[in-house]
């Protein structure tokens, strides 16, 4: 009993791990609820997408020396700004030009990473590295808690309208191409934030692991938000636990966590299925 | 009187491509309105051109006053879960200020349409695990507490069993009386006869006008190929192949 007390409160002993505990817990308990909302409105691909053009933004604010935040959000607007425009072309199409685009981002951020005026590794970039979180990472985690969650309590009503009913949303008065261009923009600083912990590649498992395994079991989408911010904690405890137990690199440990969360969600989901349980989406 | 829905010379559609073209009616106050055509004919994009979604390509489209959609209950998000009661309130999201939160003069105008339509009982279930006879008419509870002037209903008696039927067309009844504008998209050529008036499109405006105008030969170039007419004992009834396609 006491071993298993011990390895339980022996990470917390050390404050490189208790500020990752923080940071993950910081960002699960945001990015699980945006990541149900994510899910619903079927915008993983781009957020991965989104997350990997990152990548250029954030090697250039490394060295400028600014906030890491500041670098995502022009390589966000430049990554959609050039999407936009290589859509535009109807032999191309929109998967497409995502595709081209961001692998033409992630190669310039590759780039600048090995520039020898770099300060980080391009390994810490794209996987993270939550034991190496700053004061400032802390506090842009700590901040986005409240903003990001009061932003998505007032937009709850219009997410749940325009998901639930695209066509009928506009006679409500709901807009659906602004809402998801709002929960765009949420995720988007939501990425940029992650970063740092989870890296450019890894983050977007704090998205989509969450709602994975939280299913279609709830049967409200406020229990559904809540319990991807259980789950969204809870994985990036396991994660950093596993990391500091098996000494294993923590951002890939809480990006494993998560998945593996989603994978036993799915797998209880295809056993267990309740019995009024919800029907299959047909749009 | 003055219309409540009006159309003159219409075109709409997608792209730039006009998918329908020279629509022109209008509708006044407690008036009803069926409006049929084929798959593809162009009875959603209309809808969708009324409800100010679609820019007119050419003509003129107006309301006066507030328009509520109910779309067909499989165009909805069934795997969402959303309770019948939620949706009813997603109605008071056109009265403005969507970031306020849910009040409780909101709600109990929700369960009062709710209960209007037979639903009381159901106000907690899942959306999604309720008939589909169910399902409309909470869609149907939430244009109530739309409070809208102008419905335009997508097919809503579709795949919709007989109690539910009957108690949606006593609220079309009860709606016309209270001076609302009904605008119903429809297979069912028999039940248009009850309508004030129907409207024939297939791409372009085949008739506007009362019932009467349902003539063989007007039905023939509003449905051409999908048109089956079937024998029944006080004469020919007339009926509509049912698969349906967006426009």
């Amino acid at each position: 009993m006491s071993e298993l007390l011990d390895a339980l409160l022996d990470p917390w002993r050390s404050g490189i791990t208790t500020r990752a505990f923080a940071e993950v817990m910081l960002l699960g308990a945001i990015c699980g609820p945006l990541g149900f909302w994510v899910l619903g409105y079927r915008l993983s691909y781009g957020v991965e997408s989104l997350s990997h053009a990152l990548l250029p933004g954030l090697v250039v604010a490394m060295i400028a020396g600014v906030a890491p935040l500041a670098g995502g959000a022009i390589a966000a607007v430049v990554a959609a700004g050039l999407i936009a425009l290589a859509a535009r072309a109807e032999r191309v199409g929109p998967d497409t030009a995502t595709a081209v685009v961001v692998t033409g981002l992630v190669g310039l951020g590759a780039l600048l990473a090995f520039a020898p005026e770099t300060p980080k590794s391009i390994g810490a970039l794209l996987f993270g590295d939550p034991l190496a979180v700053s004061d400032g990472d802390l506090l842009a985690a700590a901040l986005l808690v409240p903003i990001g969650g009061g932003l998505l309590t007032a937009l709850h009503r219009p997410l749940s309208a325009a998901l639930f009913d695209s066509l009928g949303a506009p006679s409500l008065g709901v807009r659906p191409d602004r809402v998801r261009l709002a929960l765009l923009l949420l995720v988007a600083a939501a990425v940029c934030v992650s970063v740092q912990g989870l890296g450019s590649l890894l983050a977007l498992a704090l998205f989509v692991g969450p709602p994975l395994a939280v299913g279609r079991r709830a049967r409200s989408a406020t229990g559904a938000l809540l319990a991807s911010a259980a789950v969204g904690i809870a994985g990036g405890l396991g994660g950093i636990y596993a990391s500091y137990h098996l000494d294993l690199a923590a951002g890939a440990s809480v990006a494993l966590a998560l998945c593996a969360a989603a994978a036993v969600g799915a797998l209880v989901g295809a056993i267990w299925r309740p019995a009024a349980g919800v029907r299959a989406a047909t749009t | 009187m003055i219309a409540l829905v009006e159309a003159r010379g219409l075109a709409a559609g997608y792209g730039g491509r006009a998918a329908i073209e020279q629509v022109t009616f209008a509708l006044e106050g407690g008036q009803t309105l069926a409006l049929l055509g084929p798959n593809g004919g162009g009875k959603t994009t209309l809808l969708r051109a009324l409800l100010g979604e679609l820019e007119p390509l050419a003509g003129t489209v107006a309301l006066a006053g507030r328009a509520a959609y109910v779309p067909q209950t499989d165009r909805t998000r069934l795997d969402f879960p959303v309770s019948a009661l939620d949706v009813a309130l997603m109605g008071t999201l056109a009265r403005g200020r969507w970031w306020r939160p849910v009040r409780r003069a909101d709600r109990d105008a929700a369960r009062t349409a709710l209960a209007r339509l037979g639903l009381a009982d159901e106000v907690d279930s899942t959306f999604g695990t309720l008939s589909g006879g169910q399902r409309q008419r909470v869609l149907l509870a939430r244009a109530l507490v739309q409070d809208a002037r102008v419905l335009l209903l997508d097919e809503p008696l579709s795949g919709v069993d007989p109690a539910s039927a009957e108690r949606i067309d006593a609220l079309f009844a009860e709606l016309r009386d209270e001076g609302r504008t009904l605008l119903v998209a429809t297979h069912d050529v028999e039940s248009a006869r009850g309508y004030d008036r129907v409207l024939c499109l297939n791409r372009t405006q085949v008739a506007f006008g009362a019932p009467s105008c349902l003539a063989q030969d007007v039905l023939e170039r509003t449905y051409g190929a999908e048109l089956v007419v079937l024998e029944g004992a006080d004469g020919p009834v007339r009926a509509i192949m049912t698969q349906h396609h967006e426009h």
